[in-house]
């Protein structure tokens, strides 16, 4: 694989992407909606915290759920960012053919692709979180954040996040039909299996080992614990495990998710080839 | 492979599986079968063939988006399944009648974007633009959002795309269709003075348009039904049939009249009839002149009147129903039944 070509491929789509995603309607527009979209998430959870608590906020759960539901935020946006290119450039825009046969790398340019949304997806959780510690006491100490560890684990979790996005993308190109709903679904699931708003104990034991095996459990572990380590250590599901082992985890969990989504890649991408199904339109 | 083929394909097919119910035996669709092509490098090469005929399909596999199930091409040189990263930055594709390119971005954004997938230098590539927009009249729409163009600016702004990147081999797949006559003209006459500036460039049409195969193309293959039929000169396919006198004759309604009956007539080569307005249209093919008097007399007995005759020179239609039996209008309808 050439530098260059990998580098064009990931810089034109970064480019795209971005064009695509701030150029949907006019900037003020498009900035309340950055604004109110991630605070409207986040409002509902804590209006069903509160409801369900009857109000306590000190609780330790709070934070736990608050920012355990800020950084899913990135889940998401990066994963569907990359996956949902190939429904948009095959059936909306009607150019993924004309991708197919440029002389680019069609993994890399979906996961450029993928940019624009880790952009937009950076600055809802960077509003969510700025709500969380400025109106909702979420107890965020700027001087005991643990920042090697937060800027490690967030790079590691978006690299993370963009390659399930690929073999999400592998799959949507060979599906028909519904292929817009994968990632969203896809995204519901990781939602409950991920610790993301309760800890896995909370799950029964037969479905516990799906968040074990999910490299987003461990990810949005060590978020949390970069950011109010001793409030996250609290709760059971990894309690026993330190930050270097969960580190460690995350980086073996993501090397194997991303070994497998090349490898399902591949073979969606022959598959899509022998059926046809690189310019195949089927919803809009 | 010849160092001057732009193309070339040996015993190339494409049969699709169809899904039906749970309950029914899953179907084959042949879309293409034993294909064998060679294309010389600076050829402006036409497929000619009705809808359905397989012509999509033949580009799709050429240009690596579509497998073959039996056969191999080369492309430029490369082998299209083995080597589809050496085909793909001397080739690009358009197709026709569709309103494919980013709506948000403005013409010269959507251009100038395809240009560096293609690793085209950002100033070559804006220098281009504007020479090639100039070309189809359009330079003044260069930073018209592509939504806001109309079907036919859309179009033309794809066709530029394929252009833009000067690609060794050019797959043109219908690029008239939906396009009005002054449009269609002014991106045959493109594609004339596109491929006269490089006599290297190699450009591959499909077109199920007769006047455009025979007004463009050096060569042209006649396809149907997944088979290439007949591969010549527009010029040496029509004279095959030059040894056939062909005639037009409009008559009055037929009368029980039946192609057949004409066709029973001794010399009578091939009849089609098309219904016009207060008759029927045949169109005669004979081996000699003088069995028109037997059809005459044929018009005569049934109580047909003849309202026009015209002794014609064949036209690529002649060619294409010589080889099918059919015109190219009557196979698609035939097909779609």
């Amino acid at each position: 694989m050439q530098i260059s070509t990998s580098w064009r491929s990931f810089r034109m789509a970064a480019w795209l992407g971005w064009m695509i995603e701030s150029n949907w309607t006019d900037p003020f527009l498009f900035a309340v909606y950055s604004i109110i979209k991630p605070l409207s998430g986040a409002a509902i959870l804590v209006i069903m915290y509160g409801v369900i608590t009857k109000g306590n906020y000190d609780s330790n759960l709070f934070p736990y759920i608050y920012l355990g539901n800020a950084f899913y935020i990135y889940v998401a946006a990066v994963m569907t960012g990359v996956s949902w290119a190939v429904v948009d450039d095959r059936e909306h825009y009607k150019t993924l053919k004309y991708m197919y046969i440029a002389p680019i790398y069609i993994p890399i340019y979906l996961l450029g692709r993928g940019i624009a949304r880790f952009i937009t997806g950076s600055i809802a959780v960077f509003i969510t979180l700025a709500a969380g510690i400025l109106f909702l006491n979420v107890n965020v100490q700027l001087a005991e954040v643990n920042w090697i560890l937060f800027i490690v684990s967030l790079i590691l979790g978006i690299l993370m996040l963009a390659m399930l996005g690929l073999l999400l993308a592998g799959v949507t190109l060979i599906t028909a039909r519904h292929e817009g709903f994968l990632g969203e679904a896809t995204a519901g699931a990781l939602y409950i299996f991920s610790g993301a708003v309760f800890p896995l104990s909370v799950l029964p034991d037969w479905l516990r080992p799906i968040g074990y095996w999910m490299p987003t459990t461990y990810w949005l572990e060590l978020m949390r614990r970069s950011l109010i380590g001793n409030v996250a250590n609290a709760y059971p599901t990894l309690a026993s495990l330190g930050n270097l082992q969960i580190l460690g985890i995350l980086l073996g969990l993501s090397i194997l998710f991303g070994t497998l989504s090349i490898f399902v890649f591949r073979i969606c991408d022959r598959i899509a080839r022998e059926r046809g199904m690189i310019d195949m339109t089927t919803n809009y | 492979m010849s160092k001057t083929l732009a193309i070339e394909t040996q015993d190339l097919g494409r049969i699709y599986k169809l899904r039906g119910s749970k309950k029914e035996m899953r179907k084959e669709l042949i879309a293409l079968q034993g294909v064998n092509l060679t294309v010389e490098r600076g050829e402006l090469f036409g497929l000619l063939g009705p809808n359905g005929a397989g012509k999509t399909t033949l580009i799709k596999i050429l240009t690596t988006l579509l497998s073959p199930t039996s056969g191999w091409a080369r492309v430029a040189g490369a082998d299209i399944q083995r080597e589809p990263h050496l085909a793909r930055p001397r080739i690009n594709m358009v197709s026709g009648g569709e309103s494919s390119g980013y709506g948000l971005l403005t013409v010269r954004e959507n251009l100038w974007m395809f240009s560096q997938f293609y690793g085209v230098p950002s100033n070559e590539a804006n220098e281009r633009i504007e020479a090639l927009l100039e070309m189809v009249g359009m330079k003044d729409r260069i930073h018209t959002k592509s939504s806001d163009l109309s079907t036919g600016l859309r179009q033309k702004m794809n066709i530029i795309r394929g252009f833009l990147t000067d690609p060794e081999v050019l797959f043109l797949d219908e690029p008239t269709l939906g396009l009005d006559v002054g449009a269609s003209r002014d991106v045959r006459k493109f594609i004339i003075e596109w491929l006269k500036a490089d006599k290297e460039r190699t450009l591959l049409l499909t077109t199920h348009y007769m006047v455009e195969a025979d007004e463009l193309c050096d060569r042209v293959a006649i396809i149907n039904k997944g088979r290439v039929l007949a591969c010549d000169t527009p010029a040496a396919l029509k004279q095959k049939l030059q040894k056939d006198a062909l005639f037009v004759i409009d008559t009055s309604p037929l009368n029980g009249l039946t192609p057949q009956m004409v066709q029973d007539q001794v010399g009578v080569q091939k009849v089609t009839v098309t219904d016009i307005e207060g008759g029927a249209r045949l169109q005669v093919s004979l081996v000699e002149d003088a069995a028109l008097a037997r059809v005459i007399n044929l018009f005569t007995q049934k109580d047909v009147q003849v309202m026009n005759l015209t002794k014609r020179e064949p036209t690529l239609e002649d060619v294409f129903v010589d080889l099918v039996g059919r015109s190219m209008a009557e196979e698609e309808s035939h097909e779609s039944s």
